[in-house]
């Protein structure tokens, strides 16, 4: 498996005009950025900022009001893109398949398609288990899980896909801090590794600042600045300043 | 309901589509059948014998009573097979199966694994609607078969053991089977299949169409069990007139 992950490369996604509204309601108000091959794209805003029904219209799960979105140049709207690039999607809970176990459940892909026989799939299975730290896992149920946990199995889905786009929807929601350290190696790692373009949305400054090798600020639906992390923390602008140094303040 | 059935249609049509996908789906197949078999067989057997045994009392002595009671097993025979077995059956079903379909489905929905399934690919018709679809329109019209002998011995057994009935049991057979034809019961497993392909593609439908958290789940719950039963009442009507010509 992974001498064959190293055979592909990330794809580049660009992001143009994009809007989306619900019941009248604008959610998207006109996106524009673009991602490169292998590159780590971080967009960072608070709650309800637009962040996770982006992400539906980037992987395809709802059509844009309007606007483009295009993957290596052609559009996400093409039939012929699902066949062509291997997209996948890490969900802000994970959405294992409850009545599947984990070993199943990181199989689909290859079970469901028939990509494989399925000795050669079992092995893939312990394997990318095994890369996200989670070896020897593979009858248990999701229930049996931590939340941490079941975003490993989650990423280890993804992996098995061979991914050219990942796509990680607030990954580190819900989680220690330990086990959010865990995830963001898990992401830095992939990419150093299959060179996956990743674009993780998360409202984690932590974790942002620490994956991102571009990043993007996102309120009420439009973005308020890309760059690198120096550029973003240095962007003059009141409500990305409030956001990333929001603290708690105690009364003494 | 009705401003879904376009959908429930156009469901039904896609489903019919994937038909090609069944047999590599027939694991899941296998499953959902055992799973409705398991769940159900021991309900249709107790609500059969009840109903069987409730058309001979209600029947029995006022047939007895005007000089007709070798016509008492063929009454039984008929409304078992070509009304009560296959209407009961499917509101049963629809109970017990329709809403753990729209439970199961809707939650895979509200949770995003349908979503999931879409990122990977992976057609939910194909993978959730299809293989439920053929398990139920499988297994309905055999638990009505089921069911119509349960039914009968039920009615068999009171005839002959209440005494304002007391028709023995062998005059019970031989009157239903002087009255009751092998397309009687054709008749009603005709029906069967058709109330098992509405309980599935409106329960699916309604899983599918789930939205919202716990609350949805149980609102989608609740509408697959009505609408189906709804639509069951509806076609029978239909259906037997179709099939009485």
């Amino acid at each position: 498996m992974n001498s064959s992950t190293n055979n592909h490369s990330g794809v580049s996604l660009q992001v143009c005009g994009l809007r989306k509204s619900f019941d009248g309601q604008a959610v998207l108000r006109g996106i524009d950025f673009e991602v490169q091959p292998g590159e780590i794209f971080v967009i960072m805003g608070p709650s309800g900022s637009g962040k996770s029904v982006l992400l539906k219209q980037l992987i395809g799960l709802e059509p844009p009001d309007a606007g483009e979105i295009l993957i290596n140049g052609e559009s996400i709207q093409s039939p012929e893109i699902a066949s062509k690039y291997r997209l996948a999607m890490v969900f802000q809970s994970g959405a294992l398949l409850n009545s599947l176990t984990v070993g199943e459940n990181v199989g689909l892909y290859l079970s469901e398609h028939r990509l494989k026989p399925p000795e050669e799939i079992a092995r893939i299975v312990a394997e990318m288990l095994e890369d996200v730290g989670l070896k020897g896992t593979e009858d248990k149920m999701p229930s049996e899980l931590s939340g941490g946990m079941k975003k490993r199995v989650a990423i280890a889905r993804a992996l098995v896909i061979e991914p050219q786009l990942i796509l990680y929807d607030e990954p580190t929601s819900e989680l220690d801090p330990l086990s959010s350290v865990v995830i963001g190696e898990e992401i830095l790692h992939l990419q150093q590794r299959i060179h996956v373009t990743s674009l993780v949305v998360t409202h984690d400054r932590d974790l942002a600042f620490g994956v991102a090798g571009r990043m993007a600020v996102i309120n009420e639906g439009r973005i308020l600045t890309i760059g690198t992390p120096d550029e973003v923390k240095r962007y003059n602008d009141p409500l990305v300043q409030n956001f990333l140094h929001a603290d708690f303040k105690r009364e003494p | 309901m009705f401003e879904n059935i376009g959908e429930i249609f156009l469901l039904f049509w896609r489903t019919l589509l994937s038909l090609p996908q069944a047999w590599r789906q027939r694991q899941k197949v296998f499953d959902q059948f055992f799973e409705i078999g398991n769940a159900s067989l021991l309900m249709v057997c107790v609500l059969s014998f009840f109903i069987g045994a409730v058309i001979a009392l209600q029947t029995g002595p006022v047939l007895v009573e005007r000089g007709l009671a070798s016509a008492v097993g063929g009454i039984v025979g008929i409304s078992m097979a070509k009304e009560l077995a296959p209407v009961m059956m499917a509101i049963l079903i629809a109970g017990r199966i329709g809403s753990a379909m729209a439970a199961e489905i809707g939650s895979m929905r509200v949770y995003q694994e349908i979503d999931a399934l879409r990122t990977m690919n992976i057609n939910p018709v194909h993978y959730l609607v299809l293989p439920r679809l053929l398990a139920i329109a499988v297994a309905l019209p055999m638990l009505v078969v089921f069911g119509i002998l349960v039914g009968w011995l039920g009615g068999a057994v009171i005839a002959d053991t209440n005494s304002h009935i007391a028709i023995p049991f062998q005059a019970f057979w031989a009157n239903l089977r002087d009255v009751v034809e092998l397309k009687d019961v054709a008749n009603g497993v005709f029906k069967s299949f058709c109330f098992a392909l509405i309980i599935g593609v409106v329960s699916c439908h309604q899983g599918l169409a789930t939205i919202g958290g716990p609350r949805g789940i149980g609102r989608s719950v609740t509408k697959a069990v009505v609408n189906s039963i709804v639509l069951i009442v509806i076609f029978d009507y239909m259906l037997t007139r179709v099939l009485l010509k």
